[in-house]
């Protein structure tokens, strides 16, 4: 089985999100970048599959020459190799395209993408992906076994989880329930040594369109002062809820 | 050329956020001066959609749709889309809506904008404003396609009442084989989920153990409210996954979120900032929370929570 993991280069969860270029970029300033959690999840069940049932795994992400410390992240954590497809991430569907290329080049079976990403939040590139391959989709991906070409697949929906049945090729949006966090690796020393010798294959994109375009960003307006209620007085928490919030 | 949405159902009754949604397409029609036409999966009764200013209703009658079907269901809403010569087709940010919009982006070759939370700014180019960074931002996007798909964030535009016809026509598109199937489906249905709350009671680390948890459902059961909790919470297994809430769990926008020993770590506040009204409970005057919430009770959470249970049940008693 070859599998291929999508990995999304994003700000550490701890970051302080600023605008500059009068608020049209992110300022990445002191940011720390990290592998997308959804896609770390992904990843290590990758790991699974390559140990217990020896499957290939390669990352893939599309961006520029700064996202390759997160790609060695990802070979020092057990990715056989890495791809970069040489191009800035403009949206969803243009991500997509690119992907579906290195996943037709490749002749990838599984692909394993986040439900979402936490700086872009689309949940659109896994889906897109499916639709442009023809592949099958699975999103919000808790559980994963595969026999063959069969897949048993667990999704987490609005009040509890699914269980479906399905086949490679097969695109899926994970999430935490892949592995658990306890699962998670850090890479360790012999990992990161080991990291600088495998493969960084740096692609040149065949410039897919994109549909969307981001005009500028916005910061919430700050938040109002909290008003505190003594623990001896509920009542008035009670009676500010039902008539000042009106959500009770 | 109408706007089209997808007005989802459960049982055959329609979910809260498909009148949101009906709401907003209704917005959209407006500002392009066109009309609302719906499409509905099994739906009995839709004269309801007639109150959210929905002109049309294609009527999906089908038991080969009984099961929600991510394929099945987008190509059926792609073949609706095509027949009503659709330039805008409105979706929710259910779980569902989520999983087959974008294979009906792919399907309709339609630039797609997920979480949105306003009527577009301008009709052309046709720009909205999303969340980016787990709500610790907004992002003007415009969708520069012929066909273009709106998703819409929950709660974030509300219910607008409009008097429509909502004229029913039967519509029967052809159900393609999907290659995924459903093979059970297990849900708690007796309980409120986090997706659908209005109230959602959350606690974390604070509480101690998971034994210490009968009260916090018990308040959630005064409120009808969803339970949550913070991340540490479910990683220790003191509450299931399908609980956890923030930057990498759910997200929130419920109405009012009571969050109980959580300290309000920024991962856990980018998940349920989209909620409307912040209570916390918390003995640490400097626990992050007092930053983020509306009303804040210094205290422990011991006392404070069975204290609250009861004062809200005089309440209840009284505003019967
Ligand atoms: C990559 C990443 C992603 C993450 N994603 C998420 C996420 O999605 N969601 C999430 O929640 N967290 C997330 N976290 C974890 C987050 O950083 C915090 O560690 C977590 O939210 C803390 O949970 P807590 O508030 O329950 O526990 P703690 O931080 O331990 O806080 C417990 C609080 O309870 C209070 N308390 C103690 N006793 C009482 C009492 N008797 N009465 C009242 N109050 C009491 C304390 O004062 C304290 O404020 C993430 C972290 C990382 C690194
Ligand atoms: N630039 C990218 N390169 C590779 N994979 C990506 C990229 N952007 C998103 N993905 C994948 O798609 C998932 C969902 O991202 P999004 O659609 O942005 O919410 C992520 O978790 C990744 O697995």
């Amino acid at each position: 089985m070859k599998i291929l993991v999508c990995i999304s280069h994003v700000p550490d969860t701890t970051s302080k999100i600023n605008f500059t270029d009068d608020n049209t970029k992110f300022d990445t300033n002191g940011v720390q970048f990290v592998i997308n959690p959804n896609d770390e999840f992904g990843l290590t069940r990758a790991m699974w599959f390559k140990e217990k049932q020896g499957a290939s795994v390669d990352v893939v992400t599309v961006g520029g020459p700064e996202t390759e410390p997160t790609l060695r992240k990802a070979l020092a954590i057990g990715a056989d190799s890495a791809i970069r497809v040489n191009s800035e991430a403009k949206d969803g569907y243009q991500v997509a395209k690119e992907l579906a290329k290195v996943v037709k080049d490749g002749g990838y079976d599984l692909i394993i993408a986040g439900r979402e990403s936490i700086d872009y939040n689309g949940g659109m590139v896994p889906g897109m992906l499916a639709a442009l391959i023809d592949a099958n989709f699975v999103t919000n991906c808790i559980n994963l076994e595969i026999d063959g070409d069969n897949v048993k697949a667990m999704r987490e929906i609005d009040g509890g989880k699914e269980t479906v049945s399905t086949s490679l090729p097969l695109v899926i949006g994970g999430q935490k329930g892949l592995v658990e966090e306890s699962d998670l690796r850090i890479p360790n020393m012999r990992g990161i040594m080991m990291a600088r010798k495998k493969p960084m294959n740096v692609l040149e994109p065949s410039n897919a369109e994109t549909e969307t375009a981001s005009v500028k960003f916005e910061k919430p307006e700050p938040k109002g002062q909290i008003t505190l209620v003594d623990a001896d007085n509920l009542d008035q928490l009670v009676d500010l809820l039902h008539n000042e919030a009106k959500v009770i | 050329m109408s706007v089209l949405v997808y007005t989802e159902s459960e049982q055959g009754k329609f979910k809260k956020v498909a009148l949101e949604v009906a709401s907003y397409a209704k917005a959209v029609a407006d500002q392009m001066g066109t009309s609302v036409t719906a499409i509905t999966i099994n739906a009995d009764d839709i004269s309801e959609l007639g109150n959210y200013g929905v002109d049309k209703v294609l009527k999906v009658n089908s038991s080969d749709l009984e099961k929600f079907n991510a394929n099945s269901y987008a190509n059926v809403i792609k073949q609706a889309a095509e027949k009503e010569d659709t330039k805008v087709v409105i979706v929710s940010s259910s779980a569902d809506s989520k999983y087959l919009a974008p294979l009906l982006a792919v399907g309709l070759e339609a630039g797609y904008a997920s979480n949105v939370v306003e009527a577009p700014s301008s009709a052309s180019p046709f720009t909205v404003k999303r969340t980016a960074f787990t709500n610790k931002a907004f992002n003007m996007t415009t969708i520069d396609t012929d066909v273009k798909i709106v998703g819409v964030s929950k709660n974030a535009f509300g219910l607008k009442e409009h008097k429509a016809d909502a004229a029913a026509e039967d519509f029967s598109p052809s159900v393609p084989e999907s290659g995924v199937h459903v093979e059970s489906i297990d849900v708690a249905t007796d309980k409120v989920t986090i997706a659908d709350a209005e109230i959602v009671v959350s606690a974390g680390r604070g509480l101690k153990g998971p034994e210490n948890w009968g009260m916090i459902e018990e308040l959630a059961d005064v409120l009808g409210a969803a339970t949550a909790c913070s991340k540490p919470v479910s990683d220790l297994g003191w509450r299931p996954h399908g609980e956890h809430v923030g930057q990498t769990g759910k997200p929130v926008a419920s109405n009012l979120y009571i969050a109980i020993g959580i300290s309000g770590a920024i991962q856990h506040l980018a998940g349920i900032n989209a909620s409307k009204v912040k209570v916390v409970i918390n003995n640490d005057p400097e626990a992050p929370f007092f930053k983020a919430a509306d009303y804040g009770v210094i205290g422990d959470a011991f006392e404070i929570v069975p204290a609250l249970i009861e004062k809200l049940k005089t309440f209840k008693a009284q505003n019967a």
